[in-house]
C-alpha cells in the first residue's frame, strides 16, 4: 500500500495530520499496538521538524508485508552538522515552537528510537531526506 | 481509578469525552513539554498539562494518551474538542495549577510512571 501527504512549513494546526491517518490505517492492519505506537510517533516528530523548520515537505509511506517505510523529504535549510543535530538537547527551533511544545532538541533522537532503521542525509540550502523503516515480522 | 472519579478529586470541568469517563486511569505524567510525553512508552497514562493547543491533542493521539487535563485554568478550544473527539480523548478543564493536580492525583492512588 502506498501513501502520499504533504507538509506546509509554519503551519502547525495541520502537523499531525499525516501521522493520524497513518494510525487509523495500522490499526486496521497491525495486530500489535506498540509497533503502531513507535510508528506514529516517530512520523508525527518528523512531521513537526518539517513545520517548525522547512517550507515544504511530503512524507510517503509503503507498507508491505514485512515492514514499513516511511520517508519525509523536505524543501528547506538542510542540516549543517547532523551529529550535532542528533544530539539530545540540542535545537535550533524558533521560540514559536517552543510555544507549541516542541523544540527541546529531542525529535530526531526519539525519531531514531521508535524506528528499526533510521536514515538522515541533507545538503544545506536545500533539504533534508529522512527514511524510517519498521519491520512488522521480528526475527 | 476511573475518570469519572479524577474529574471529582480535581474538582475538573469536562469538556469532552462524557462517554467515556468510565475507563481506567492507572499512571499520570505532568509536562508541557510534547517532546517528553511523545517519548513515553507506558500505556493507561493520564497527562496533566498547561499547554492547552491542538499539538497537546496529535501528541496525546499517537501516545495512546485517552484522557487529558489542562490545569492553571487553561482553557480548550473548538478545533481541540473536535480532534479529541475523533480520537476519543477526554479533555477535562481544572483551575488549580499541574502542580496541586498532580499532588492531588497522586494522594489519591495514580502512580507515576517513574
Amino acid at each position: 500500500m502506498y501513501f502520499e501527504f504533504d507538509i506546509e512549513g509554519g503551519d502547525f494546526s495541520k502537523a499531525g495530520y499525516a501521522s493520524s491517518q497513518l494510525k487509523k490505517i495500522l490499526k486496521q492492519l497491525v495486530g500489535d499496538h506498540k509497533i503502531v505506537k513507535r510508528t506514529v510517533v516517530a512520523l508525527y516528530e518528523a512531521e513537526v521538524n518539517v513545520v517548525a523548520h522547512a517550507f515544504s515537505g511530503k512524507v510517503i509511506i509503503n507498507i508491505d508485508t514485512d515492514k514499513i517505510e516511511i520517508q519525509v523529504n523536505d524543501k528547506g535549510p538542510g542540516i549543517s552538522d547532523i551529529q550535532l543535530a542528533m544530539k539530545e538537547g540540542y535545537s535550533t527551533a524558533s521560540e514559536k515552537v517552543r510555544e507549541m511544545g516542541f523544540g527541546a532538541g529531542m525529535g530526531l533522537s526519539n525519531i531514531k528510537n521508535n524506528s528499526d532503521e533510521f536514515y538522515l542525509s541533507s545538503e544545506v540550502g536545500l533539504g533534508t531526506k529522512l527514511t524510517i523503516i519498521a519491520y512488522l515480522v521480528k526475527e | 481509578m476511573k475518570i469519572r472519579d479524577v474529574v471529582g478529586i480535581i474538582e475538573g470541568d469536562v469538556v469532552c469525552g462524557h462517554e467515556l469517563l468510565d475507563k481506567e486511569i492507572l499512571r499520570g505524567f505532568a509536562s508541557d513539554l510534547m517532546s517528553d510525553v511523545l517519548t513515553l512508552d507506558t500505556d493507561d497514562v493520564l497527562l496533566i498539562t498547561g499547554l492547552s493547543n491542538t499539538q497537546s491533542i496529535r501528541t496525546a493521539e499517537m501516545s495512546d494518551i485517552n484522557c487529558i487535563i489542562f490545569a492553571r485554568n487553561k482553557k480548550v478550544n473548538q478545533e481541540m474538542i473536535n480532534l479529541a473527539k475523533e480520537s476519543n480523548i477526554v479533555l477535562i478543564e481544572c483551575e488549580s495549577s499541574v502542580f496541586k493536580t498532580s499532588g492531588k492525583l497522586y494522594n489519591a492512588g495514580i502512580k507515576p510512571i517513574f
